[in-house]
């Protein structure tokens, strides 16, 4: 079948459609998500063609809902809760990690919450600290969550799909600064796998190992260091927990060097984790060092500048790889 | 008063029977956590048995109920196992979570009952989720959720209380006000201190109940489950209550007079509700004298089951984090 071109949003919002068409019992819940079309459009259009019992506008009451969420999710639907941005996702943070993550656990096996939490994350549109936060590593941090990133449009489309097969609850964290972002994929794009990483472009040289926003910025990189005769791989990490450590120690022993790329800061952040099982599994492999390209450990300034000094850019990617492989 | 005309003899053995297992069942916890047999938290039910036993008697099978982390009694009265709760409370695999839960965290799938949850509130949109699945899966239980009036200084009960009320979700709260927050006062950490007004603000109907006595209980809690099961709409119930024991078993009860909590076991709801059963004829003293032995019996079996139940291997350390295995 042919490739069609779509944006980043219409892909996450085929793939929202696609969800409540397919089972009666998946609603969408979340702060502006029908009357007002979603905070970024995203499921605009979806409460006309699905009524008000599908598409839930709730208060701003993040703990509330997503509380409401895991009981509906371990009581027989399946709720697909939105949480509008990550920078509002501490508040929710406590039914997320003491009830949706150990509710499995500490019942012996007995109720689990195959719950769906959207977020949308990242920096990009000058808005500050309050509004800018790269959260995935306090999420990945906890046992009994499987935690997503969507880079790329194929998985705009299709992750969504197979978070709901999911018995278990879910994370997907999505990005507001690439929903305009056009890109192709094919016509009959479907689900796509929620527990590997991903290969986005082969290479022998260096493994650039990223997830998120970094992926397309890797990717960018990767074309410009080709012509300067550098080959990179460029590694979609896409599920933050449990990490796919196999994929990316395989590509670590194939090209013998790892560049690691995302926009959370350095402390502790999932460059840290893939740095250090690195090290446990594949360090008689390397040829230099583990190089991190995290987010500067500052809160988000406002100007425009100094928001993109924050985080890596191509230039830094490119440079970094150039700098580890002609030092 | 409409519940006593319907108390029949059975039901009436079968309350006082619950009553005493409860309050057997947590002394013998507390000689047991005493003895190292139990560790970790242990939080007693005692002095606050008429409010389980009140309220859970009004429910169908198919109702959900979610208790607190003080919540042995609440098991109980959902006629869960004592002895998987005990063996619970050791720590055994043969517990009714497998031993990973402990006294906190009490679960039984097949009774309905979800927990045994131990961040103070954390627990009431769990349950106000229940009853929307309830609604749009047009079935007609209710979600029952037990919380102690702490709970009711939380932003979480707002949150839960709201959304209960505006999406019209069969879901009965109930309060079990036994006036401390660990060691602080009622008085000293809610500005209104009547709980149910709290319920009315969000346009929940909220009746208060004498806590201590069981038949109040009782009354007031059928009217509430009828109501919730015949409107499918939120109901608020505060049980004012009191608990005779600690806290906890590390409470040194710095914060309340002895000479109040001798006032408050002359309210002790168990004479109580015998004495009014022997007045009416419902029980006996010969029944009575069987009933020791029958709770004897089940308390010591249940400790039996525990002591011979088994320790959980250090290999199945990771299981029950996710539902299938996905790895590190």
């Amino acid at each position: 079948m042919s490739d069609i071109k779509i944006t980043y949003r219409e892909a996450l919002k085929a793939g929202i459609r696609d969800a409540l068409l397919k089972e009666e019992r998946v609603f969408l819940m979340g702060e502006d998500v029908g009357r007002y079309g979603g905070a970024f459009a995203v499921s605009k259009g979806l409460l006309k063609e699905f009524g008000a019992d599908r598409i839930m506008d709730v208060p701003l009451s993040e703990a509330g809902f997503v509380g409401a969420g895991i009981g509906a999710a371990l009581a027989g639907v399946k709720p697909i809760v939105e949480v509008m941005t990550v920078n509002f996702a501490l508040l929710p943070m406590d039914q997320i990690v003491n009830n949706a993550a150990t509710l499995l656990h500490m019942s012996g096996g007995q109720i689990n919450v195959p719950l769906v939490i959207r977020i949308s994350a990242g920096i990009g549109k000058q808005l500050a600290a309050q509004h800018s936060h790269s959260w995935e590593p306090l999420f990945a941090h906890i046992p009994g969550l499987i935690v997503v990133s969507v880079g790329t449009h194929e998985d705009a489309r299709g992750m969504l799909h197979t978070a709901l097969e999911h018995p278990d609850p879910v994370i997907i964290f999505e990005y507001t600064s690439m929903l305009n972002l056009e890109a192709e994929i094919p016509a009959d794009a479907g689900p796509t796998n929620i527990s590997k990483a991903k290969i986005r472009r082969e290479g022998k040289d260096i493994s650039i190992i990223t997830y998120g926003i970094g992926v397309y910025k890797a990717l960018e990189a990767a074309n410009r260091l080709s012509e300067q005769g550098i080959d990179a791989e460029v590694i979609d990490l896409r599920v933050l927990r449990p990490l796919d450590e196999e994929s990316f120690i395989r590509s670590v022993t194939k090209t013998h060097r790892a560049l690691l790329v995302e926009e959370a800061w350095n402390t502790i952040n999932i460059s840290s984790e893939v740095s250090a099982r690195i090290m446990e599994k594949a360090f008689y492999e390397l040829d230099a060092p583990v190089k991190r390209l995290g987010g500067i450990e500052v809160p988000i300034p406002y100007p425009l500048h100094l928001e993109n000094a924050s985080v890596p850019q191509v230039e830094d990617i490119e440079n970094a790889v150039i700098k580890i492989l002609r030092p | 008063m409409e519940t006593k005309d319907k108390l029949s003899p059975e039901k009436a053995e079968k309350l006082l029977y619950q009553l005493l297992l409860m309050r057997k069942f947590e002394e013998k916890s507390a000689e047991l956590y005493t003895r190292e047999k139990i560790r970790g938290f242990l939080h007693l039910y005692t002095g606050e048995e008429a409010v389980a036993t009140g309220v859970i008697q009004a429910l169908k099978p198919e109702d959900n109920v979610l208790g607190t982390y003080r919540e042995h009694a609440h098991a109980l009265a959902r006629d869960v196992d004592a002895g998987a709760i005990m063996a619970e409370m050791y720590g055994k695999q043969e517990g009714c979570s497998r031993g990973r839960g402990g006294s906190m965290h009490i679960f039984d799938k097949e009774k309905n009952f979800f927990g045994g949850s131990a961040i103070v509130g954390g627990h009431l949109p769990i349950a106000t989720g229940m009853a929307l699945a309830s609604k749009k899966l047009k079935k007609d239980n209710i979600t029952l959720c037990f919380f102690g009036e702490g709970a009711a200084a939380e932003g979480i009960f707002h949150e839960a209380l709201n959304l209960a009320s505006l999406w019209k979700v069969p879901v009965l709260f109930v309060c079990e006000n036994n006036l401390y927050a660990m060691g602080t006062a009622l008085r000293f950490s809610h500005a209104v201190q009547e709980i149910e007004k709290k319920g009315q603000a969000y346009g929940i109907e909220s009746k208060a109940v004498d806590g201590m006595d069981l038949l109040k209980v009782m009354a007031a809690a059928n009217k509430a489950v009828e109501q919730v099961r015949n409107s499918g709409e939120p109901y608020l119930l505060v049980c004012n209550t009191y608990r005779f024991r600690a806290h906890s078993m590390f409470d040194a009860e710095l914060y309340r007079e002895k000479s109040e909590v001798e006032e408050w076991k002359k309210r002790d709801p168990i004479p109580k509700f015998r004495k009014y059963l022997l007045k009416e004829n419902l029980i006996s003293e010969t029944q009575l004298q069987e009933m020791e032995e029958k709770l004897e019996t089940e308390i010591q079996k249940a400790v039996e089951f525990a002591e011979a139940g088994t320790w959980e291997a250090k290999e199945e350390l990771t299981k029950f984090v996710y539902s299938e295995n996905p790895g590190s």
